[in-house]
């Protein structure tokens, strides 16, 4: 198998981590309360958010098929909803990456650091 | 004239210099392909900017933009909310459990050899396809610069090619990049990306600059100027949508044709995005998980930044100029050149040509033209550069090393074979794409020709096995290599008897629309979906469902991922 090339050459890599074909290690790993919990925290913003911002992507879209002259209203001058809609979607990505890497920063990464921390250990 | 063609050397003199000193350096195939994995953050970020931001975006939008008003805007928003799917779902977990290629990640849970087999076939083509465009870019720009190439050389380029007669502007300066690419490696894009980056973002604001000046601040009056531009064909102003699909004229499947192209265009911009090899490799350069993370802030921050400048960029060549005297020359008074067609790749460089001799006299026209020329054409070298390596890192390290010297003919292989073999592949997928590129014409518009092909191929071979191999436990290798040769076959198979880019359009084609995505991306889904229950029920792959825990761990939380530096 590939695993034993992809394996860090760093000194000390913890031995379970190096053996190959450990498969009991990984599972362990997997049951951890540490790691059930990053994968939950994890999916709790990642869901709800991916599905946002799907949805309000496609709104976009969808809104100026189905309702065009609506969206052909004009809100200041000759500038209209469409293209305000328009503008709208990268003041939500970015707000939505804002939200992302500062809950990784705060909560995602100590708890992937508790796992490491515990895969250094051995179980 | 010249002063325009001798500024946009002096650029690529530089960039060719930067490569020269870059290559010096590249030693290993771990600096090759990853730059050793040394690379900051931000400086990814740039890159990733740089990679991303190709002819499309800087030559493509603002042309369809500068053609079809508003509709042109939507490109830019997809391109840019499409990194939300690469940083909620594929950046870090790439970076933790990657090496090299994408084929890495997938053959740590499935069967290595036909994985790392399908991989090498999606990715050539995903490259391939964008190369098409990029080439398509350059051969343009070469038109505008030495607008005389093509009739001189056209005695030496008399003969076809498969049917297809090349073009001569195209040609010769995709074969002068491929020789660029080969020459260096990834450390040299890193850095070239970088600059570019810093290059485009600068020429960007200094146009956008220009537009508002020559409108004195004034968003209103611009919008005003912009509404007067009236679309021939459905009457509508250029700030409304609808031109590039008119509503309400015809309909597939029972829905308004022009909604279902729009959704579907919508699906490809923002779920390719998470599937283009050259990408994710970016992913592999940096030093953990957080430096992904933050290069992806980096790069949606800039990216976006200059899609919102294309509402001045592709607007502001409508307001001025008008579509009809985009062409690679013009006479006084900037129009057409007679006998020339438009040609919607070029609206950023006529906009220069015209903002310079506004402001600065003719002098100034050329002196803005060579200089947005030559950043556009480093932005097609960058970008060309890091899909060759995608494409050549595919086929020589998945294919050449892991499939055919470790699986088929045993034996050891050495540092210098495996970047011999890129290169040769570097070279054949450059020829392949000068081909595909002369054969859809010069004319066509590279945004709509990524987004209509590799975006598509991207999103329904590569994301659904990405995806499927990180977070689906079930997952197997028939899954994994259904949705890799079956989404890129199916992609190309609908855009083949699709009505296409290539002007005149085909009058009845088998396929209605011109945005495969729609159909392409849920089969790309659904074959891997089905080819994992068949390869359940013939238990052909154990193992897969097993590693899963492994990858899941990994993929994570970064236990056991590559650190920074290391030596292969």
């Amino acid at each position: 198998m590939e695993i034993g090339r992809s394996l860090p050459k760093e000194p000390a890599p913890p031995p379970e981590v190096a053996a190959e074909g450990d498969q009991v290690h990984w599972e362990g790993l997997e049951e951890t309360p540490e790691f059930k919990e990053l994968v939950r925290a994890r999916w709790r913003f990642v869901a709800p958010a991916t599905v946002f911002f799907l949805a309000y992507y496609f709104a976009l879209p969808l809104s100026n098929g189905l309702f065009p002259s609506v969206m052909r209203t004009e809100v200041i001058g000759h500038i209209n909803l469409a293209y305000l809609f328009a503008l709208s979607q990268f003041i939500v990505a970015w707000l939505l990456a804002f939200f992302y890497i500062r809950q990784a920063t705060r909560v995602f990464d100590p708890l992937a650091e508790k796992v490491r921390q515990r895969a250094g250990r051995g179980r | 004239m010249n002063i325009t063609f001798a500024l946009f050397l002096i650029v690529v003199v530089i960039t060719l210099g930067i490569t020269a000193w870059a290559a010096r350096r590249t030693r290993t195939t771990l600096q090759f392909w990853a730059a050793g994995r040394s690379i900051t953050g931000w400086q990814n970020g740039l890159a990733i900017a740089g990679d991303y931001m190709s002819a499309a975006s800087f030559l493509g939008i603002a042309g369809l933009i500068a053609f079809n008003g508003y509709d042109g805007f939507m490109y830019s928003v997809g391109w840019l909310v499409a990194y939300l799917t690469v940083l909620f779902l594929i950046a870090e977990p790439m970076r933790n459990t990657g090496k090299y290629t994408m084929a890495d990640v997938l053959s740590y849970r499935l069967s290595p050899v036909p994985v790392r087999s399908a991989a090498a076939i999606s990715t050539v083509a995903v490259s391939a396809s964008y190369m098409m465009a990029q080439m398509i870019g350059a051969g343009s720009l070469i038109k505008v610069l030495l607008p005389d190439l093509d009739k001189n050389l056209k005695p030496y380029f008399s003969w076809a090619v498969f049917g297809t007669q090349l073009d001569p502007s195209i040609t010769l300066v995709g074969a002068l990049m491929m020789i660029y690419v080969i020459a260096g490696g990834m450390v040299a894009t890193t850095w070239v990306q970088i600059v570019k980056a810093v290059l485009l973002m600068a020429g960007a604001i200094l146009l956008s600059f220009l537009v508002l000046t020559y409108f004195n601040f004034n968003i209103l009056a611009f919008f005003d100027k912009i509404y007067s531009v009236k679309d021939a064909a459905t009457k509508l102003p250029f700030t409304s949508p609808g031109i590039l699909y008119p509503y309400g004229k015809t309909t597939v499947w029972g829905v308004d044709k022009a909604l279902v192209e729009n959704v579907s265009l919508g699906m490809a911009l923002i779920l390719g995005t998470a599937g283009l090899p050259h990408i994710l490799m970016r992913f592999f350069t940096v030093t953990n998980a957080k430096a992904a993370r933050t290069s992806v802030a980096w790069a949606m921050g800039l990216i976006g930044s200059f899609y919102i400048m294309t509402t001045f960029l592709g607007f502001g060549a409508a307001a001025l100029i008008g579509k009809a005297n985009i062409c690679a020359k013009v006479t006084e008074g900037f129009k057409c050149a007679p006998g020339l067609k438009p040609n919607t790749n070029l609206s950023m460089p006529r906009l220069a040509d015209f903002l310079g001799t506004h402001f600065f006299g003719t002098a100034g026209g050329e002196f803005l033209l060579a200089f947005i020329t030559a950043v556009a054409f480093a932005t097609i070298l960058a970008v060309v550069a890091g899909l060759t390596l995608a494409a050549a890192s595919a086929f020589s390290h998945d294919f050449y090393v892991n499939v055919v010297r470790t699986h088929l003919f045993h034996g050891h292989v050495s540092e210098r074979e495996q970047v011999n073999v890129a290169r040769i592949t570097a070279a054949l997928v450059g020829l392949l794409s000068i081909w595909l590129a002369a054969k859809t014409g010069a004319t066509a518009n590279v945004a709509a020709l990524v987004a209509g092909v590799a975006f598509v191929i991207a999103a329904s071979a590569n994301l659904p096995a990405i995806l499927f191999t990180l977070f689906w436990k079930r997952f197997n290798t028939w899954g994994a290599v259904a949705s890799l040769v079956g989404g890129t076959v199916v992609t190309i198979w609908l855009v083949a008897v699709g009505p296409g880019w290539t002007l005149p359009a085909v009058a009845h084609p088998a396929f209605p629309l011109q945005n495969v995505g729609i159909v392409a991306i849920p089969v790309g889904f659904a074959l891997a979906i089905i080819g994992t229950f068949i390869g359940d029920l013939a238990k052909a792959d154990r193992l897969a469902e097993v590693k899963f825990h492994e990858i899941d761990v990994r993929a994570q939380t970064g236990v056991g991922a590559e650190s920074s530096p290391v030596t292969v």
